[in-house]
């Protein structure tokens, strides 16, 4: 019962490999998701001047050092590509799980991010600047979650030696995931 | 031509059906043209036998003019309907003429709730007359209406008077009519507002000025007191000039 | 489950592919063509449970307060939960996935000489979700308090507060149907793209693509470039319905008016992107049963894109009346209006091409040419709703429901019988009848005129939409105006009787037809060169493809027509 891909799969009129090709269009398309719900948020910040005060009790310290987080977790998918580009599927392995836990450190921070907001009565209930709050920076994590699972499948098939080329997708996906994020971190944590 | 339909009572009105009518004329012309030609090819190009298609591929110059003209034609009709309807716009919802007198409508679910300003000419004084379903307006009077809603979305329309706006909770929307003919009129909701929707009509009516004075003057007794204390109950919170 | 293709036999493998099980076959195949028929099979069910519901408030208006035979008495929380997911049902679970999914799971990979889509098991994957979402939507008018009523458009507050719209369970579900059924169709457009992009056969360049495809495929991008604003503004939709959140509240100062943007915003686009493909479905039948050559390709192409892109920049004539700012409103006449030169020009070409042809009225093209006549009133009565000025009055009046339905009835509809007249042979290897399907054409088409007419005079008229009964309103309830409402429900009527001849047609013709043979109509495109219906794999040998799609009547040929894989000298 095992899947062979057809024909179509192994076809490229463009000349770039129908994954990446993928891999672009879905990112094209969760940018008009995740650009929907910024031009929300900017529509009501720029209304409301007193979401600036909200906004200074989010814990920038914690969003800064997320943003390290990620970055430094986008380094690494980096290094996994090119070790993916040399076969070492040794190196390619290690470091997709260095980005897979760069993603976690990433959560888990945000997990405290969160617990200490919710005690401080910052709930999603609490106003609306509160509401996006949740809502930019949940489906980010959602994000970051799905690209971490993934990661752990393709890994096992890495280090096997098959299909590398996912590497670089997956990374592409990271790198997305990370530009999201240099996105919410200004307009969440630093603007006040 | 579309107060054919329905009869016009509004200074407004008119404009709207001569726009109706300049649009009419306009795609009409597009419309029949394109359904002519469209009919006369099906039926003159019909198979028949030993009559081979002929191979036209539209990419020549000589052959794209067919395209190209009517093109540049329609360009040309778009600009007088933009301006047309602009200019009609702008009469309609983006001036705002003196008033001279004010009205407030409260839309809720499923009733109309009017807070005419009384005698004094001013709202949110003791002499307010509050009605629910029925609007006393005088002929020949700019009002302007400040249009509020308590829970959902409504639509204040008046198709008599070609007049139709919604009301979003939370905000203060005002326009203005001026009625030109006396009579009674419907009242419609045109936004679904939820199960009552059907039922949610109302009435308006446009009276002489000597009748509606004896109407003022019948009800303020009536009305006095009760009511002004009711209408500030469920003011909304933010409030916004959507006019301007 | 086998889909073990190879690129020079797969006749072997069809032997092989009977021996699957009816399951692997039929419900989890990742083949394109059942995927594509699952789709069209869903969206016809669909169809009919939609215009059940059609039949049930047509009813209740002629007749009101009148029991509905089949239904009952009609009270008005029914009726706000008919027309709602009447319209719902219409455009997300019968336009979309008959004409941009089915079809195009259909066509795209025949069209363009390949043997699958990229992606099969995303394909797949795609359909699941939304079946998923199918009965979601169905299960939503079974809850407490029954299914959702605060329109298509679900405005909030009234979608967002369940004290307002009374239906605690129906508004949610409604809402994360809709969502699903997104998810499925990004999923599928984003296979359609790459595989249109990246798997079309040797030979086959930009203008050689079929316009069919290439409408599919621009759909499928204006599709995911419009909607994400949507799925984000359902979540906090969603979010103000169960968790309590305020997005949309303006009591905690949230904003109604943001849903209104984000729908519309998705919405209009929306109306291009099943618009599209029915286009497409269209010139292929006129080029094939005219025998002539599309008239100006690259302008329809073109003006394809125009349409694409203005229609990002239009949706706030929804919203005129809305409370935006009025300014706002002069931009977006401008824009609107604008609209109609791409529109009107791809209209002119498809008239054109039918100059100097030689016609055949073989059903497909009665309805390919019913198309053109009366998405024409529905394209020219929009002219009014663009403009501000008559706006104001039009706004929300029987007048928008015609025109629209003047729009998306020739769209999904007489669309899809145009496609099913024409692709039934290939589909199933046999033809439909004729005769019956001349029966049900002109059964369809003169009703569809009789109902929306007089919607049109009732709208004029000043008749609002989504009240359930007139009798309330004097200048509503002249006997006159409850005879037109009679009139147009009778000929709801009299259409949904003509649906029969179809359903018999369909059937019988299953067994029965006329066998087809590869290429009943004589056509250039690429799926009339293989067996009907297609093998697994669809080509016993890939194709390369040597011309345009729409080389009909070339001087100087023996044949009328010259496949595109055909390598023949040219002319």
């Amino acid at each position: 019962m095992s899947f062979h891909p057809p024909l179509a799969t192994s076809r490229s009129m463009t000349g770039i490999p129908t994954g990446r090709l993928a891999v672009w269009w879905i990112i094209a398309s969760e940018i008009v998701i995740f650009g929907g719900l910024i031009a929300s948020y900017l529509l009501f910040r720029l209304h409301y001047s007193e979401w600036a005060e909200y906004a200074s009790h989010t814990n920038t310290v914690a969003g800064a050092v997320n943003t390290f987080v990620l970055l430094t977790s986008s380094l690494f998918i980096v290094l996994a590509h090119q070790a993916a580009i040399e076969k070492n599927k040794e190196k390619a392995f290690r470091f997709i799980w260095f980005t897979i836990g760069g993603g976690g450190v990433f959560l888990l921070v945000k997990a405290y991010e969160y617990t200490t907001e919710i005690a401080h009565g910052y709930t999603l209930f609490a106003n609306n600047f509160w509401g996006f709050y949740y809502l930019a920076t949940g489906l980010h994590g959602l994000h970051v979650i799905a690209g971490m699972i993934i990661m752990g499948i393709i890994s096992f098939d890495v280090k096997k030696g098959v299909k590398l080329e996912r590497v670089e997708y997956i990374g592409v996906y990271w790198h997305f995931v990370d530009i999201v994020w240099l996105f919410l971190f200004p307009l969440f944590y630093i603007a006040k | 031509m579309l107060s054919s339909f329905i009869e016009n009572a509004s200074t407004y009105g008119v404009d709207i059906d001569r726009l109706f009518l300049l649009i009419t004329i306009l795609v009409g012309f597009w419309f029949i043209i394109a359904e002519a030609a469209l009919f006369y090819f099906v039926i003159f190009y019909r198979r028949k036998k030993g009559v081979k298609a002929q191979y036209i591929t539209g990419e020549t110059k000589r052959q794209k003019r067919w395209i190209t003209i009517p093109h540049n034609l329609i360009i040309l009709c778009d600009i007088v309907i933009i301006v047309a309807a602009i200019m009609v716009w702008y009469k309609v919802k983006q001036s705002l003429p003196e008033p001279d007198e004010k009205i407030r409508i409260i839309a809720q679910q499923w009733a109309w709730t009017f807070v005419h300003a009384g005698p004094d000419q001013i709202l949110d004084t003791s002499d307010d007359i509050t009605t629910t379903e029925s609007l006393h307006i005088k002929v020949n009077t700019t009002y302007h209406f400040e249009l509020e809603s308590t829970d959902v979305v409504h639509s204040f329309s008046v198709p008599a008077f070609r007049l139709k706006q919604d009301s979003i909770p939370g905000r203060v929307i005002t326009g203005w009519f001026n009625a030109n003919k006396t009579g009674i009129y419907d009242i419609q909701c045109a936004e679904i507002c939820g199960l009552g929707h059907g039922v949610m009509f109302g009435k308006v009516f446009v009276e002489s000025s000597d009748n509606h004075k004896k109407w003022i003057t019948q009800n303020l007794n009536e009305n006095r007191g009760a009511v002004v204390a009711d209408v500030n109950k469920d003011k909304p919170i933010k409030i916004s000039n959507n006019n301007g | 489950m086998v889909n073990n293709i190879s690129d020079t036999d797969s006749l072997s493998h069809k032997d092989h592919h009977t021996e699957a099980s009816f399951w692997s076959k039929y419900i989890f195949s990742t083949d394109h063509k059942i995927i594509g028929m699952q789709y069209i099979i869903t969206g016809i069910v669909m169809a009919v449970i939609g215009g059940y519901m059609a039949y049930v408030f047509r009813m209740q208006l002629a007749f009101p307060g009148k029991a509905v035979p089949g239904y009952g008495l009609v009270s008005p929380l029914d009726y706000n939960m008919l027309i709602t997911n009447h319209g719902t049902i219409m455009i997300f679970w019968v336009a979309m996935p008959i004409l941009i999914a089915g079809l195009g799971n259909y066509l795209i990979p025949l069209m363009i000489g390949c043997d699958d889509m990229v992606f099969p098991r995303i394909n797949r994957l795609s359909y699941q979700i939304f079946f998923i979402s199918t009965l979601v939507i169905l299960i939503s008018f079974f809850v407490p308090g029954g299914g959702f009523g605060g329109a298509w458009t679900a405005y909030p507050p009234l979608s967002s507060e369940a004290i307002y719209n009374h239906t605690p369970w129906g508004a949610p579900l409604w809402v994360i149907a809709v969502a699903l059924e997104f998810v499925a169709f990004l999923m599928g457009g984003i296979n359609f793209i790459t595989t249109t992009m990246n798997a079309r056969c040797k030979g086959m360049k930009m203008y050689d693509i079929p316009i069919v495809v290439w409408m599919i495929v621009i759909a499928s991008i204006i599709f995911m470039a419009s909607v994400g604003p949507l799925i984000a503004g359902a979540v906090m939709l969603l979010f103000d319905q169960t968790l309590g959140t305020s997005f949309y509240n303006p009591m905690n100062g949230g904003d109604p008016v943001l849903w209104q943007h984000l729908f519309w915003f998705f919405g209009h686009p929306e109306v291009y992107v099943v618009l599209l493909p029915a286009m497409g479905i269209v010139a292929e039948v006129i080029t094939v049963f005219s025998r002539k050559k599309l008239f100006g390709y690259k302008t329809i192409l073109y003006t394809t894109f125009a349409t694409g892109i203005l229609s990002f920049f239009v949706w706030a004539h929804h919203q005129f009346i809305a409370g935006i700012d009025p300014r706002m409103a002069n931009i977006f006449t401008i824009t609107t209006v604008m609209i109609s030169i791409p529109v009107g020009e791809m209209l002119f070409c498809y008239i054109a091409t039918l100059y100097g042809g030689s016609i055949e009225f073989k059903t497909a093209m009665l309805f390919a040419i019913a198309f053109l006549a009366e998405f024409l009133i529905g394209g020219v009565t929009g002219i009014y709703l663009g403009a501000s000025g008559t706006d104001i009055y039009f706004h929300d009046t029987y007048f928008v429901l015609a025109h629209f339905h003047y729009t998306f009835f020739p769209i999904a509809v007489i669309g899809f019988f145009t496609a099913i007249y024409y692709w039934f042979p290939k589909m199933f290897g046999r033809k439909l009848n004729e005769t019956l399907g001349k029966i049900h054409f002109w059964g369809t088409i003169i009703p569809f005129n009789g109902i929306f007419i007089p919607l049109f005079i009732l709208g004029m008229g000043g008749q609002h939409r989504r009240i359930y009964n007139y009798n309330h309103f004097p200048d509503l309830s002249t006997p006159s105006q409850q005879d037109l409402r009679v009139f147009a429900t009778t000929s709801m009527v009299i259409m949904l009787v003509f649906q029969i001849p179809f359903f018999i047609n369909f059937i019988s013709s299953l067994f029965k037809g006329e066998k087809a043979g590869n290429n009943p109509w004589k056509a250039n495109t690429l799926e009339w060169t293989v067996p009907s219906p297609p093998p697994h794999g669809n080509f016993a040998e890939m194709p390369e493809v040597y011309r345009p799609p729409y080389e009909y009547s070339v001087p100087d040929m023996d044949n009328d027509y010259c496949p595109q894989n055909c390598s023949g000298k040219k002319i």
